[in-house]
This record gives structure tokens, C-alpha cells and sequence, in this order.
């Protein structure tokens, strides 16, 4: 019971950075149905610049209060790996708009390929290790002879508190305000929306824009929340996203969070109960399995074939 | 025409007079971006020391780039981007079009043929200190064409798009490297073996996805492939896990061992031993396979079942309503694809003699879906030209030691080689979404054969 | 004209299309979600006969096209096709009970095409279809696209493509073959000399013959056509129409064909049936169906602005208007004069517009009128009562047994103050007002007293059935009975909606002042 009740805690927490990652690709799916598979380095490049930056903080300007430095790290993250974000959709996907669907996909593998292998010559192909920066947390469940003790560190409270704010954020921001309101219409009809007045390549470049913010979340958090980052870390949680993002139906914000927080669970169960090994066995073949039997997702819309 | 196109893209700029400030300004804009974008990796170096990271400041390195890259934006600005006579009009003009390149492909292709069948002769002859290595990158080279040319009939004939293609590389090389470890099966008795079975997982693997439109079944083939990587790399006690398996036998001469010494290759036809003898061998072994594989294709489309894939491509739905059968028409390409990819599996476990899960990476198959798209899909010949391009460009890399002497010995242009594959991927599709060629040749005519214009071919949207 | 057409010129004989059906629709419903987009229909096509599915946007026709040619699985129903004469009714009991797909039979064969997958149907039930948005293979030459068409008997001539693969011989002379039918079919389609072009180069008018011939390519023995005229200019529509017949004639094979172009039904088809909101509301031989009222309402669509040339309403209109004069002339003492005049003068109108329809009319209404009028006396009597029973109405329709339900009580003209701007409800346009105003209702309360039975009446008078529920007139008027609004009468009043008539709000309801701004002028 307490194994349990502590893998759970630590499946949410991993959903929520996966859930994060996942409404970048449902985003940019939904407003040009295309899969961003640079996505997952824009979260390693979000990742990367939030320790460089704290590395700045701490050691160069010395500051030491450390709410204050995560909150510069997590602005300037944001910011810069939002420009970065910008920077692939201009280059490597606006030029391609109105060609053929596989050419997107394309550059956004070399993309992907540059992105993690700039960041390897750059900054070198060994891992980054960052000590713990939060510690402690509140313990839920005493430990006895033989359980373990529930633990709810600080940092996964951090962690699941920063991504229910943001989503409730992005909530507001995709429902309430003009910009929302002009993505979801070029989400239907790109053209017409352009005829009625919606700067479309802006409307899409705010979209990379906001995906590649909430990539840097996470980044920070994975940062955060494992100590060690690479530049390889991209491919694979950008595979989770994806299928967190597909699992919870393409498309549907919700579904991208609800789906990257079922990712976690299974992930961390798996590990738990199963084998640690076949961790990406059991994410790979959820999503087929997803996109098999249900390929609209939890809550996205089933698509009525036209014939 | 796309070569119009593409050339009315880059210059539809109006030149104004004061396309110099325009420049400027475009440049200071592109350089300002590399400013914000290269500050946390290149102006800053984050390095493991004792007691934690070391940060490091590379302020030089920062502002070279950023300097470069004014300068290179606001070069290309004045002479190709904001002009009326861009410098790459003369080229572009120049360059092959694909109506005339169409003309020349045949001769091309013959010219192009009849130097692959003399390729290790020439090598030993015109660069006899350099042989055994340009024999081995031609060899590697022919294996990439016919990996392009096995895929290219699952994403360039049939449209479907497939990331996975690597997994049926790696269950060829397996079949092979572990019947050989297990039963003792020699290569020629193998590579039949490898080919069905990879062809087998071929349809077990695309009968439950094969339904899925065009991007899902690509992300479902990448996990495939993905799965089978990591089944690989964790079966330890069959697979031997992340240490591969060594020790494949190579392949034999009608029963000759390419070794020296007694019963060998060279002793039983009374020649003096050398080693570029296997290499050669090999070599000969990959182009009669790659041949087989052009051929069977180049059949294939002349055949209902590939003019089925191709129209499949174009519209499904219309397939449906011309009576057939769209799951079986695309299991048989995914197979046959499959098929050729396990063939050239099991050529790549005899010639490394060793393989382990490392070298079936998705990066593996991103790099063979760019040699098909790049060529241009559904072209034979444009696959042997985004091959050598693509692979033999990178190689190049290795040998590129003089740049050393430039930017000093910490400097190694083979950790580039990615980068610039990247960068090629990215460049050469926004400049020719098609393919380098774009055109498709009719299977049959009734007059005369008109090549199609890319504007027409539909590219396997996926639904 | 061959034997079947004439038979189903005549009435009396079973028609072709069902003594030799070669496909039978049976109870298909087809439901998207809450969508019913086909309810309960049911249809024969003959054989060797033209058939005509039309029906206005949105009645389900594509629907019923691809549940035909297995794109949808009904939700519920029976789709048969035969191969072979008759009905076969024995053996399609029979391959119904046994689960099985199809069945061959001392005839030819049976198929059950809902439980086929579209592929087979195609090839086995020998069903081609084109589509309303052409689709061919754009990248591929014409001669390719009739190649593909003819990919099953191909396949098995390559030997599934092994003895194709190594060059056997027998492959070569199919293949012979198969250009030979291609060019055939080009010929006919006036496309032989394209025939190396690709097909996306082609003009719009030759892509919709193409699709034909590659769909005659697959050797059908029934052809579904989805608006196989729509673009084409006059003279490629009457090319269009030899080509069907040449297909019918000399091919015998069946064509269904979905169209909107009268001209195109009207000349060629045999048989025509005509759908509206999935439900099939005439099936007959051209003739019948042109002149069937329901049909002229349903495709004209009832809620447009023009004045709705129905022949029905109107021999009522001009037997209503009989009555009202021959009531004024019996009873002298007629009180409300200005009133009489208004309707007099209304129905007038409606005669006038009715005698330049038809004159079949003018007969019925002659024949009718002494009964009508004698029926006239006793509710120009009930009229003087304040509060008439709901029962009678005071507007006699001469045949309202006719129709289901019960006829809503009607008001010989508006109360004091003036009718009420039905228009204000969604749904009423000018056209239904006047009908309506000639059943004698004028206000929002008549509307919203009225029960289920009425209705009904209504809906099946007015050849509209179901669309008064749907469209929750009686909800709206309640509404707009007590003075409220409604989102759709304020746009009516803001002049936003151009079907209805703005700035006459008409009498006030239920307020008994009289500040409207009168009625009808």
C-alpha cells in the first residue's frame, strides 16, 4: 500500500512534465497537423538553458535565495527557449506550409538532429549532473517494519502545483482571449481564416511559441527533479509526449494533460511492479495500442471518414 | 518546373533601391537572433569539474557567430535574396531541370551503372594507397542505396510513411548473426532466411497499423522500431544485449573462404593473397543484391500490384472503390520493403562480422527516410543520388584532417558530420520539397511515355 | 423504348423495378450519433433501368451511395443485389439466414452488401461508383487510371505478381488485353487522345467521364453515379446523357445515379425516387414524380421566398376562396366587411397566381365546390360563437380527412388589430405565412394551442412532415404568444434574417391594445 501510494505520487509528478511537454505537440497538431518532432530537443534546449542559467545565477552573481533563482531561471528559460521555438518553426516549417504533408515531417526530423547535435558540440556529449537543489518534503505515511514511508518531497510539490497553475493559465489564455480564439480558427480552416482577417503565420508562430515556453517548464522540472540532463534526453520524453498527447486524444489541451499524466503512472508502475528495462517497451507499446484501437484518444473527436 | 518554382520562392522580392539597408537590417535581425539563441551554448560552457559544474564564459566564440552569421545573411541577402539577378539564377539555369534531367537520367543511369560494375578496379587502380577504404565507403554507400530502394517502395511507391524502417534491418542482421551462432548456418544459406523472416515481421507488424493515417503509422512504425531496439538490447541471454553479438562468419565463394593460406579463396585459384580481395568480394555481393532489388522494383511497378501501391498513394478511397483490397495491396509493400531491408541486414552482419543493438538507432532510420525523400520519392535513380550525396558527402568529413591545422587540434570535423546531415535534411527541403527527382515516369503509355510533373503526384497524404 | 420502359409508363403493371430488382434497399437506417441521415428506407432498382435518387441538399442521397458501396455500415437494414433475373426471393431468405455474405444460384447469384467490405462489393457484387468530388489518381495517366480499375483480374493473370515479376508470358497478353477494354472505354468518353496525359491535367469535364470509364472498367453490373453533371455545361450534359444511355443500352447495366440537374433526370431516367431528411417521399416513373406535390415542395423547399407553386394548397386556396364568397352572398349580414374584403382579396391573389399554374385546378375546384360550399353554411354559423370549439374550423378544406392527425382550428380572418407577423418564427417564411393565413391562422396563440395531431396535420398538408416539431414552432410561438422573444424573431425585427419580414411585428399578442401596425396590407 505505501509502494503504491508512493509510486503514484511519483507518476504524477513525471506526467505533469510529460503533460507539459505533450501540449506543445497537441498544439502545433492541431493548428497544422503536423508532429513536431523537434519538440522534445526544444525541451532538452529549455532544460539546458535552465542550468546554465542557474549555473549563472549561483556562481557568477552569487545569489543564494533560492525561490528568487528559480523563478529568474524559469522566466529566462521560458523566454529564450521560446525564441528557439520560434527559430524552427521560421526556418524549417513556414517555408513549407502548402507542400505535401511528409515534408514537414521531414525537416522536423533534421531538425531534431540538429538541435541535439549542436547542443552535443556545444556544450560536449557527457551528462550534466546538478546536486539537489530542493530537499525534504512531508512525510505521509510513517514507514514500518516492512513498508517503506510515503514521501511527498517539496520538489514534487512544486512541481504539480507549477503545472496546475499553468495549465489553468493556458486554459484561460486558449479560451478567453483573441489569440485563442484565432488559433482555434485556423485549427478549422486555415484559409478561411486568413480571408477574414488572422494573421495566420503569426497565429502559428505563437503557437510554437507558447509550446516551446511550456517545453522549458518542464525542462526546468526534469532538471530539477532528476539532476541529470544530456542531450539525448529530448528523443525519448518527446516520444512519451507524443503519446501522452495522442492517448488523451490530438488535439484536446485536457487530453494532453490527462494523457501525460496516465504516461507517468504507467511509467512508473511499470517500473515498479514490472521491470525497469522494458520502461519504453511499455510506453512504445501503449501508443500503438492507443492509436490502434482508439485513435481519436480519450477526448479527442472521432474523425468521420469523408468520402 | 519545380526548378522555377523554387527559383521564383527565393527571389520574389521586389528589388528596391534601398535593398542595401533592407539587407543591413535583415542581417542585423538574423544576427541579433543567433545573439539570444547561441548565448546559453555557445557563449557559455557548462563543464563537469571537481565539486560540482563549472560554468565557463566563451564571449569569443559568441561573437564570431554572431559576426558570421551578419555577415553570411547580409552576403546572401545582396547577391541571391534581395535582387533581381540572384548569382544562383546562372546556376540554377544550369543546374539539370527535371524535364531534361529526365532526358539524361537513362544515360545517367547507364554511365552511373557501368562505373559501379568496374568501381573496385578503378579504385586499385587510380588510388592504390587509398583502395581499401574508398572500396569500403562504395560498399557502404550501395548498402544505403538499397535500404533507399527497399524503403522506397513502402514510402515512395505506396506512400506509406514509414520511421521504423530499421527494426526489419535489425531483424535481418539478427536472423543472420544469430542462426549462424545457434545453428551454424553459413551467409548464402542465411540471406533467403533473413529476407522472409524480416518480410514475416513485416506483416506482423503492419496488419494491425497499416489502417492508420499517414503521421500516426509513422509514429507507430517509430515505436516499432523502438520496441524491437530495446527487446534486443534487454534479451541478454538470447540476443547478448548491448554487447552484440561477433564472430559472423563472412560470406564464401561457392564454398572458398576469402583467407589466407590453404583451401583459401586465392590458393585455390593460385593468385597471390590480399586482403582487398574480401573487400571487393563483399562489394560485388552488395551491388548484385541492390541490383535485385532495383529490378524486382522496377518489375513491380509494371505490375498491377505496383500500379495498386501508386494509385493507393493517390487516393485510397478511390482504390476501395475500384475493388481492391487497400490492407493486403499495403502489407505486401510494407513486406517486400521489409524483405529487402532484412536482405541488407544480414549483408551488414557478415561485412561488420559484428553487431550489437547500437547501430539500429531511429537516427539509422531518419537517415534512410532522407535518402528516399531527399531523392525524391518513388526515384530509383534519385536515391543512388541522395546516397552517395548524403553519405559519402559526410564521410568526406573524416577526411577533411587539414581543417585541423585551421581551427586547431581540439577541432574534429567528424563530430560535425551530423550537424551538416541535419542541416542538409533541412536545407535541401525547403529548396526542393520533391526530391532532387520529382517527376514520375508512367508504368505504361499508350503512345508515347510524358513524364509527370511532382505538382501532380500526390504524395501519400494518408488519407 | 424497350418493353420494361413502357410498362412503367403504365401504371397498372408491376413496374420493372420490382418484378427484376437488381438492388433492393430495405429498411436501411443510417445514424451518425444522434444524426438519423437515412430513416427506414426502402427502394428497388430495376434492372437495365435508369434510376434517379434525388432530393434536396442534405437529404441523405451520398448517404444511402455509401452504405450501396460499403463506405458506411448501416446502422440497420437490407441491401441486396442480384446477378441474374427475378427476385430470387428464395434464395436472398436463404443467404439472410445462413450469415453468409453471398451466394451463387440456379439464376446467377445473391450478395448482402452490408455485410460486404467495399473492396468486395466492387468486385465481387460487380458495383462501381463514382464520386460527387471526383477522385482519381491525379499523378497517374488516364490510361494507368483504367489500368488500376482492372487490377483484380490483372492480379491473377500476373500470377499475384510472382509470374509477373519473372516475365511469364501469359501476363503480357492480359495486359493486352486490359488496354484494349481501357481504350475502348476511352473511345467512348472522347478521351483516347489523352489517354497518356495525367489525369489531373484534364479539364473538369473530362475527369467526370473518365471516372465513368474507369468506373465501367471494373465490368459493373450496376453503376452508382454521384452527381455525375454537376459542372458540366449543356452540351457535355447531353453527351453525359447519351453515354448513360449507350451504358444502359448496349452494356446492359444498371445505373443509379444521384443528380440534381433535372434536365439530366427527367430525360434519361426511368425510374426516379426522391428522398428529403432520409426519408423516401416519392418513387415512381419520371412523370409521376415531376408532378407529385410533395416533391415540387420538398426540392423547391418549402421556406423559400418565392411563392410555392403547390398544386394541393392551391385548389384549396381557390376552394377556400369559392366558400368565402359563397358564404358572403348566403349570409347578408356580414359584419366585419373591411375584414371579408382583406381575405377575399388575399385569396384572390393566391387564385391568380394558381390559374397561371395549372389548370387542372380550376376542374377540381369546380367538381368540389357544391359539396364545399354546402359545407361552408354550418361554419360561417359556428363562426358568430365568441369562442369557437377547437374541433371545426371555420376554413373548410374539402379533403382534410385526407391527412393524418387533425385539422387545427382556423379563423375565417385575423381578430382585431391584425394577424401576427408569423414570419417572426423561425421557420415560417412569407410562403408558409400565406398558407397558413389560408388555413385560417393568423396568430401566435392559434400555433401554440396546437396539439400533436395538429401537428401532424399540418406538416403532412403542408408536405413537410416532421419539420414543425423539428423546428419547435409551437414552442417559439408560445414564446412570442405572450409577448417574449425569441433569439430569431429580434433578428427578424433587426431585418437579419432576408427569408422573413421585418418591421411588421403585426398585431401585439395576448396585449390587448392595438398598436400594431396592422396586418397584411
Amino acid at each position: 500500500m505505501e509502494y503504491f501510494v508512493q509510486q503514484l505520487i511519483n507518476g504524477l509528478t513525471l506526467g505533469s512534465i510529460y503533460g507539459l511537454i505533450a501540449i506543445g505537440y497537441t498544439m502545433v497538431y492541431g493548428i497544422i497537423g503536423m508532429i513536431n518532432f523537434a519538440h522534445g530537443d526544444v525541451f532538452m534546449i529549455g532544460a539546458f538553458i535552465a542550468l546554465a542559467m542557474f549555473l549563472i545565477l549561483t556562481t557568477v552573481f552569487g545569489f543564494v535565495f533560492l525561490p528568487v533563482v528559480l523563478l529568474i531561471v524559469l522566466i529566462v528559460a521560458m523566454i529564450f527557449t521560446s525564441a528557439w521555438g520560434w527559430t524552427v518553426e521560421r526556418l524549417a516549417y513556414r517555408p513549407l506550409r502548402g507542400s505535401f504533408r511528409l515534408a514537414p515531417l521531414i525537416t522536423a526530423i533534421g531538425m531534431s538532429i540538429v538541435l541535439q547535435n549542436f547542443v552535443q558540440i556545444t556544450q560536449g556529449a557527457r551528462v550534466k549532473p546538478l546536486p539537489p537543489q530542493i530537499q525534504g518534503g512531508i512525510t505521509l505515511m510513517e514507514g514500518g517494519a516492512n513498508s517503506i514511508s510515503v514521501q511527498l518531497s517539496y520538489m514534487q510539490i512544486i512541481i504539480i502545483l507549477t503545472t496546475i497553475v499553468l495549465m489553468a493559465g493556458f486554459t484561460l489564455l486558449i479560451t478567453r482571449t483573441s489569440l485563442g480564439r484565432a488559433q482555434r480558427a485556423c485549427e478549422q480552416d486555415r484559409k478561411m481564416a486568413a480571408l477574414l482577417g488572422i494573421n495566420v503565420d503569426r497565429t502559428i508562430s505563437l503557437t510554437f511559441v507558447m509550446g516551446a515556453a511550456l517545453a522549458a517548464v518542464a525542462g526546468l522540472m526534469f532538471l530539477l527533479l532528476y539532476g541529470v540532463i544530456d542531450f539525448y534526453i529530448g528523443f525519448l520524453a518527446g516520444v512519451k509526449a507524443f503519446t501522452a498527447a495522442v492517448l488523451g486524444g490530438i488535439g484536446s489541451l485536457p487530453g494532453a494533460m490527462l494523457g501525460g499524466l496516465l504516461i507517468g503512472l504507467i511509467e512508473v508502475f511499470w517500473s515498479g511492479y514490472f521491470s525497469v528495462e522494458y520502461k519504453d517497451v511499455a510506453a512504445f507499446s501503449i501508443l500503438a495500442i492507443v492509436l490502434i484501437f482508439l485513435p481519436s484518444g480519450l477526448l479527442g473527436q472521432p474523425e468521420v471518414e469523408k468520402v | 518546373m519545380a526548378m522555377n518554382g523554387s527559383n521564383k520562392a527565393v527571389g520574389t522580392q521586389p528589388a528596391d533601391p534601398n535593398s542595401f539597408a533592407a539587407s543591413v537590417k535583415d542581417a542585423a535581425t538574423a544576427g541579433f537572433l543567433v545573439a539570444v539563441l547561441g548565448f546559453f551554448f555557445i557563449g557559455v560552457r557548462t563543464d563537469i569539474a571537481p565539486g560540482g559544474l563549472d560554468l565557463k564564459m566563451r564571449w569569443g566564440a559568441w561573437i564570431v557567430s554572431i559576426l558570421v552569421v551578419f555577415a553570411g545573411r547580409l552576403l546572401l541577402n545582396l547577391f541571391v535574396f534581395k535582387t533581381n539577378s540572384p548569382i544562383t539564377q546562372k546556376f540554377a539555369s544550369s543546374m539539370p531541370g527535371n524535364g531534361r534531367f529526365a532526358g539524361a537520367g537513362k544515360w545517367m543511369m547507364r554511365a552511373l551503372f557501368a562505373f559501379a560494375l568496374i568501381l573496385p578496379f578503378f579504385f586499385i587502380t587510380f588510388f592504390p594507397n587509398k583502395d581499401r577504404q574508398f572500396i569500403d565507403l562504395a560498399i557502404l554507400i550501395m548498402t544505403y542505396i538499397m535500404l533507399g530502394w527497399g524503403l522506397n517502395i513502402v514510402v515512395g511507391l505506396a506512400g506509406l510513411l514509414d520511421l521504423g524502417y530499421v527494426a526489419f534491418y535489425a531483424v535481418g542482421a539478427y536472423s543472420f548473426a544469430l542462426l549462424a551462432q545457434y545453428l551454424d548456418i553459413g551467409f548464402w544459406f542465411a540471406l533467403p532466411l533473413a529476407g522472409i523472416l524480416a518480410a514475416c515481421w513485416g506483416i506482423v507488424l503492419g496488419f494491425p497499423v497499416l489502417r492508420l493515417r499517414g503521421d500516426y503509422l509513422a509514429i507507430v512504425t517509430l515505436a516499432f522500431g523502438e520496441i524491437i531496439r530495446v527487446v534486443l538490447l534487454n534479451w541478454y541471454e538470447f540476443t547478448n544485449g548491448p554487447d552484440g553479438i561477433s564472430g559472423i562468419p563472412k560470406p564464401t565463394f561457392f564454398g572458398l573462404e576469402l583467407k589466407r593460406g590453404e583451401g583459401g579463396f586465392a590458393d585455390f585459384f593460385g593468385i597471390a593473397y590480399d586482403p582487398i580481395q574480401r573487400f571487393i568480394f563483399l562489394y560485388y555481393i552488395i551491388f548484385v543484391l541492390a541490383l535485385i532489388t532495383n529490378f524486382v522494383t522496377m518489375r513491380l511497378r509494371r505490375l498491377p500490384i505496383g500500379r495498386a501501391w501508386e494509385a493507393l498513394r493517390e487516393d485510397e478511397i478511390a482504390c476501395r472503390s475500384l475493388g481492391i483490397n487497400t490492407r493486403n495491396t499495403k502489407l505486401t509493400a510494407f513486406s517486400i520493403g521489409a524483405m529487402f531491408g532484412g536482405f541488407a541486414g544480414s549483408f551488414f552482419a557478415t561485412r561488420q562480422g559484428f553487431i550489437s543493438p547500437e547501430s539500429f538507432t531511429f537516427l539509422e532510420s531518419a537517415i534512410i527516410l532522407a535518402i528516399v525523400v531527399l531523392g525524391g520519392l518513388g526515384s530509383q535513380i534519385g536515391v543512388v543520388i541522395a546516397s552517395i550525396v548524403m553519405i559519402g558527402g559526410i564521410e568526406l568529413l573524416r577526411n577533411l584532417g587539414f581543417l585541423q591545422q585551421i581551427f586547431g587540434s581540439g577541432f574534429d570535423p567528424v563530430q560535425y558530420r551530423m550537424l551538416i546531415f541535419g542541416l542538409a535534411m533541412v536545407l535541401i527541403m525547403v529548396w526542393k520539397p520533391r526530391g532532387l527527382i520529382s517527376t514520375r515516369e508512367p508504368s505504361v503509355a499508350l503512345k508515347e511515355k510524358k513524364r509527370i510533373g511532382a505538382d501532380m503526384v500526390a504524395q501519400g497524404e494518408g488519407h | 423504348m424497350d418493353a420494361a420502359t413502357n410498362m412503367n409508363n403504365n401504371a397498372q403493371a408491376t413496374p420493372n423495378w420490382d418484378k427484376d430488382p437488381v438492388l433492393s434497399v430495405e429498411h436501411l437506417t443510417m445514424r451518425f450519433g444522434g444524426l438519423v441521415a437515412v430513416g427506414d428506407l426502402s427502394f428497388n432498382v430495376g434492372r437495365g433501368d435508369i434510376t434517379a435518387l434525388i432530393g434536396p441538399n442534405g437529404a441523405g442521397k451520398t448517404t444511402v451511395f455509401n452504405c450501396v458501396t460499403g463506405f458506411y455500415k448501416p446502422t440497420e437494414g437490407r441491401i441486396v443485389m442480384r446477378h441474374g433475373p427475378g427476385r430470387q426471393q428464395e434464395d436472398v431468405d436463404a443467404l439472410t439466414d445462413s450469415g453468409q455474405r453471398w451466394k451463387t444460384t440456379g439464376n446467377g447469384a445473391v450478395y448482402l452488401l452490408e455485410r460486404m467490405p467495399d473492396h468486395e462489393i466492387s468486385h465481387k457484387a460487380k458495383v462501381a461508383r463514382t464520386f460527387q468530388n471526383i477522385r482519381l489518381f491525379g499523378g497517374m495517366t488516364v490510361l494507368e487510371n483504367l489500368l488500376v480499375a482492372q487490377h483484380n483480374p490483372l492480379m491473377v493473370a500476373s500470377g499475384f505478381s510472382i509470374g509477373g515479376i519473372l516475365g511469364l508470358p501469359g501476363y503480357k497478353h492480359a495486359q493486352q488485353e486490359a488496354i484494349d477494354k481501357a481504350v475502348y472505354w476511352l473511345e467512348h468518353t472522347n478521351l483516347v487522345d489523352r489517354a497518356d496525359d495525367p489525369a489531373a491535367d484534364l479539364p473538369y469535364g473530362a475527369q467526370r467521364r473518365l471516372e465513368i470509364a474507369r468506373a465501367m472498367c471494373t465490368r459493373p453490373q450496376l453503376l452508382c453515379l454521384d452527381e455525375p453533371a454537376a459542372g458540366l455545361n449543356p452540351r457535355e450534359s447531353a453527351e453525359l446523357n447519351e453515354l448513360l444511355k449507350y451504358i444502359r443500352d448496349e452494356h446492359k447495366v444498371s445505373v443509379l445515379l444521384i443528380e440534381h440537374d433535372m434536365g439530366v433526370v427527367m430525360e434519361i431516367s426511368d425510374h426516379v425516387i426522391v428522398l428529403d431528411y432520409g426519408v423516401k417521399i416519392s418513387d415512381g416513373p419520371a412523370e409521376f414524380v415531376k408532378n407529385d406535390p410533395k416533391v415540387i415542395a420538398a426540392y423547391l423547399g418549402v421556406d423559400d421566398e418565392d411563392e410555392i407553386d403547390m398544386p394541393e394548397v392551391r385548389e384549396d386556396i381557390a376552394r377556400v376562396s369559392k366558400d368565402e364568397q359563397a358564404g358572403d352572398a348566403a349570409a347578408p349580414a356580414a359584419k366585419k366587411k373591411a375584414a371579408a374584403k382583406k381575405a377575399t382579396s388575399k385569396a384572390g391573389s393566391t387564385k391568380k397566381a394558381s390559374a397561371a399554374g395549372a389548370s387542372g385546378a380550376k376542374a377540381a375546384t369546380a367538381k368540389s365546390s357544391p359539396k364545399a360550399s354546402a359545407a361552408a353554411k354550418p361554419a360561417a354559423a359556428k363562426s358568430k360563437a365568441a369562442k369557437p370549439a377547437p374541433a371545426a374550423s371555420e376554413v373548410k378544406i374539402a379533403n382534410a380527412g385526407d391527412y393524418p392527425g387533425s385539422q387545427p382550428h382556423g379563423l375565417r380572418k385575423a381578430r382585431e388589430g391584425g394577424a401576427n407577423n408569423l414570419t417572426r418564427v423561425k421557420g415560417i417564411g412569407p410562403a408558409s405565412e400565406k398558407k397558413l393565413n389560408a388555413l385560417g391562422v393568423w396568430h401566435f396563440d392559434q400555433i401554440a394551442a396546437w396539439k400533436k395531431a395538429e401537428v401532424q396535420w399540418v406538416g403532412s398538408y403542408l408536405a413537410f412532415p416532421g419539420r414543425i416539431e423539428r423546428e419547435e414552432w409551437v414552442k417559439q410561438a408560445r414564446v412570442l404568444a405572450k409577448g417574449g422573444e425569441t433569439e430569431f424573431s429580434k433578428r427578424v425585427d433587426k431585418g437579419a434574417v432576408p427569408s422573413s419580414v421585418p418591421g411588421k411585428r403585426g398585431a401585439k399578442p395576448a396585449s390587448k391594445k392595438t398598436t400594431g401596425k396592422g396586418g397584411k396590407a
